[in-house]
């Protein structure tokens, strides 16, 4: 076969008319998904058994083998304290907010930011066991699609915190995947709902998953989805449906202490009877405990009802909540759309359909919908054209606040406000020759810090002694469209600055992520080596395309000698990418990125004006 | 007071949004004009671009925000005329307010104590409609003083009273979400 050349000049065909591959992966409590935009549609990709579901679940061997998903499964009863189910419970918490939930047959160690685990391969901590979750989804991604992945949407429940958002950005740091965005589950499905039947109006997401709960109220216009108010509950999902049967089992067996491999058993046991009540009045079945004896499970509808109304009730409250926030009523929604293995449950159905005053949609696959909504997503940040075009405006779950005197929090961004999103307020000093002051980060709608999630605290050094209440200190929180936040602090008399990305309380520094990644490499520094050369050059790769692009739009906004410039830094980048040195093309990248900082202000300001068409453009002077 | 770090050299929020600097304003149109600059300048238009478009996207995004949220609630947009017009609303200095309105707070506060206490639904989203009414009326004062009469320092007493008024909503609104848990 002869090798085709293209005409000079002319856009290679591959540039133009390959896919970039992207996925959206829908890391779950119970299971995780990945999906991708191919050009026959959105699908969810399926492992060499053809299984889309991956169980969320990761095994520790002794020898430091690591498996994931069906095979450790199966050994969750034979060895628990090492088999991690449910670890999404465990991102970005203390040892103390999880205590509260009760028998875990985990060895839990308090650590600094976030609890971890004693296994047999050492401590690891929730972020690595979800790191390999998105790896083996990677992996499999890269199979199916035959190709390096450029980049995920990787989604997260609408009311997680900061801390329990970056921890879920760290362990895709640590699978070696570039995160295009986080995106929120309800707002993940709304894109698979809305654009699956063109929808207009405002809409409602229940979302119940594995262990958390979201609700969303989105209006959809013109192919912007807006989210107009979210709430929910981050530790009630599925899993308390299945520990309600668990604890009935235990009661209507006599169990007081259970090991920790028949508190498996059982539990799986209590799974099976809850998802068989979805379509059966009544079920009854045996199970054997690991002494040999039988335990019996027997059940039925009304007694599981009885049973889980509690939490039933527990998932509409968020919902009155957000509508309120929303200033809307539920004659105001036009759809609602379930979300989540759990919503299958019957009671699940009706509780909703009643609130609402309508039947509820569940035309997509409710395991599916957000992996799905996510991939298009991703496909759509990727820069790959589908002739659809649609935007998301998202806000943030709980309000962000600072501590005052006294222990209160006062807030400066809302919960609920879009984002991004960045708000400053200033504060003084509260004793004569004061010159330093701590910032304490909390997140949470309580008046008491003590009753909020404390996401950093960091101290301002150096403010010049002057009498109580002269300093001026100005404190700006930015929260991304990640919905992740970056606060900083200044006091403006003497100029004096400390800025923190949050991290510190509840997730990993930057350091200890490096060092996680450099573990993971320990015996082997050459895979280290190719793996920076390899991302630098992925690196190098984008912003090549991107600067290209963006000249080939917009050339005519750079007089000759800033072209000339340009066009020297990406011949550089390029000879840089053709070479070994990861630094070399480190530093060609950020060269460019510094010669183009004016022609990108230029665009931006060209794409401003075509938006403010009309007299007043000359009045915006920008 | 909240103020967002905006990129150098903006004019405003009415003219980044395209919209007559007036209280009284098309709502409709507002929205339109702000998704269609949030079209070109949200975080999401620039995930594929170089560092220095993220981050001008970002500044811009976070400012388009920052202009809708303030225009689109009517005291917000109220406080935002009277500074670009030069009158602070000092309502952290000013607490000098008619003793009628004074009285009237008080009971305000005491019939939303009582109603929280007996954790009375009903008589919450009275008041909640009733504060509603008070300030639609307040709100129509207000556009007339800013727009018709342009008596900026009386319009600057009213937003202090709205502030009131604004805080007590909020205050409903968490007794209300305090029956839920």
């Amino acid at each position: 076969m002869l090798l085709q050349i293209s005409e000079p000049g002319a856009p290679s065909p591959s540039q133009q008319t390959v896919r970039r591959l992207a996925i959206g992966i829908d890391l779950g409590t119970t299971n995780s998904l990945v999906a991708t935009v191919e050009d026959s549609g959105t699908t969810v990709l399926a492992d060499a058994k053809g299984r889309s579901l991956l169980p969320s679940v990761v095994r520790y061997h002794k020898d430091g083998e690591i498996e994931v998903g069906h095979g450790a499964k199966l050994y969750q009863s034979e060895d628990p304290a090492n088999t991690f189910v449910s670890v999404k419970r465990y991102m970005g918490r203390g040892l103390s907010d999880v205590a509260a939930r009760g028998e875990v047959p985990y060895r839990l160690v308090d650590m600094p930011g976030m609890v971890q685990f004693e296994t047999v391969a050492g401590l690891i901590s929730p972020v690595q066991v979800s790191a390999e979750i998105l790896k083996a989804l990677r992996e499999r991604a890269e199979q199916a699609l035959g190709g390096e992945i450029v980049g995920a949407v990787i989604t997260v429940p609408a009311y997680f915190d900061d801390a329990q958002r970056q921890a879920t950005k760290d362990a895709a740091a640590l699978a070696g995947l570039e995160v295009f965005r986080l995106l929120n589950e309800p707002t993940a499905a709304a894109v698979a709902y809305g654009l699956d039947q063109a929808a207009e109006g405002t809409y409602a997401v229940y979302d119940l998953g594995g262990g958390t709960f979201d609700i969303s109220i989105l209006k959809l216009t013109r192919g912007v989805f807006e989210v107009l108010a979210t709430n929910g509950d981050p530790a009630l999902g599925g899993d308390d449906f299945d520990h309600a049967v668990y604890d009935w089992l235990c009661e209507r067996n006599g169990y007081t202490a259970l090991s920790a491999i028949d508190t498996r058993r059982l539990l799986s046991a209590a799974r099976e009877a809850k998802e068989l009540l979805s379509k059966l009045e009544e079920v009854d079945f045996h199970t054997e405990m690991s002494d040999g004896s039988i335990a019996n499970i027997a059940i039925d509808r009304t007694t599981f009802t009885r049973l889980t109304e509690g939490l039933v009730k527990r998932t509409l409250s968020p919902v009155r909540k957000a509508l309120r926030d929303a200033d809307l009523t539920v004659e105001d929604v036009k759809g609602v759309v379930l979300v989540g293995g759990a919503t299958r449950m019957p009671i699940i159905q009706a509780a909703v359909a009643e609130l609402f005053g309508q039947t509820p949609l569940t035309d997509l696959d409710p395991d599916k919908v957000v992996a799905l909504g996510a991939a298009m997503q991703a496909n759509l940040l990727a820069g790959n054209k589908t002739g659809d075009d649609w935007l998301l405006l998202d806000v943030i779950p709980l309000s962000l606040g600072i501590e005052t005197l006294g222990g209160l929090s006062e807030k400066i961004v809302p919960r609920n406000a879009t984002i991004p999103v960045a708000r400053a307020q200033e504060f003084t000093t509260w004793k004569d020759g004061q010159t330093a002051m701590t910032i304490h980060v909390v997140q949470g709608e309580r008046e008491l810090v003590s009753e909020c999630r404390s996401l950093a605290r960091f101290e301002l050094h150096g403010i010049p002694p002057m009498v109580a209440g002269m300093a001026r200190v100005r404190v700006t929180y930015q929260v991304d469209a990640d919905g992740l936040l970056s606060v900083s602090a200044a006091e403006q008399i003497s100029g004096v600055e400390a800025r923190v990305e949050v991290k510190p309380s509840y997730g990993l520094s930057d350091g200890e992520v490096a060092r996680m990644i450099e573990d993971s490499y320990a015996h082997a520094k050459d895979d280290l080596e190719a793996r920076r050369l390899h991302e630098q050059r992925a690196e190098a790769v984008r912003l090549l395309e991107a600067t290209e692009a963006a000249l080939a739009e917009d050339a005519n906004l750079l007089d000759a000698d800033e072209q000339a410039s340009i066009f020297e830094g990406l011949r550089t980048l390029r000879a840089a990418t053709e070479g070994t040195d990861w630094l070399a093309i480190k530093g060609a990248a950020d060269a460019l990125n510094e010669l183009s900082t004016e022609f990108a202000a230029r665009r931006m300001d060209l794409s401003i004006r075509t938006a403010l068409t009309g007299q007043r453009v000359d009045a915006l002077s920008i | 007071m909240n103020q967002v770090m905006s990129p150098a050299g903006v004019g405003n929020h009415f003219e980044l949004l395209q919209m007559p600097v007036c209280f009284r304003l098309d709502l409709a149109e507002l929205d339109r004009h702000y998704l269609e600059m949030q079209t070109r300048v949200h975080p999401d238009r620039s995930a594929n671009l170089s560092d220095a478009e993220r981050r001008l996207h970002l500044q811009w995004a976070t400012l388009t925000n920052e202009a809708y949220q303030t225009l689109k609630q009517p005291l917000a947009r109220a406080r935002y005329l009277l500074k670009i017009r030069g009158v602070d609303t000092q309502e952290e200095d000013n607490t000098a307010m008619p003793t009628e309105f004074l009285l009237e707070q008080i009971d305000w506060r005491e019939e939303l104590q009582t109603a929280a206490g007996d954790r009375d639904a009903c008589a919450l989203g009275r008041l909640v409609t009733r504060l509603k009414v008070e300030r639609n009326t307040l709100f129509e004062t207000l556009a007339t003083l800013l727009d018709d009469d342009h008596k900026l320092p009386a319009a600057a007493a009213l937003v202090r009273q709205l502030a009131f008024l604004d805080k007590l909503g909020r205050d409903l609104n968490d007794a209300l979400a305090a029956l839920e848990d």
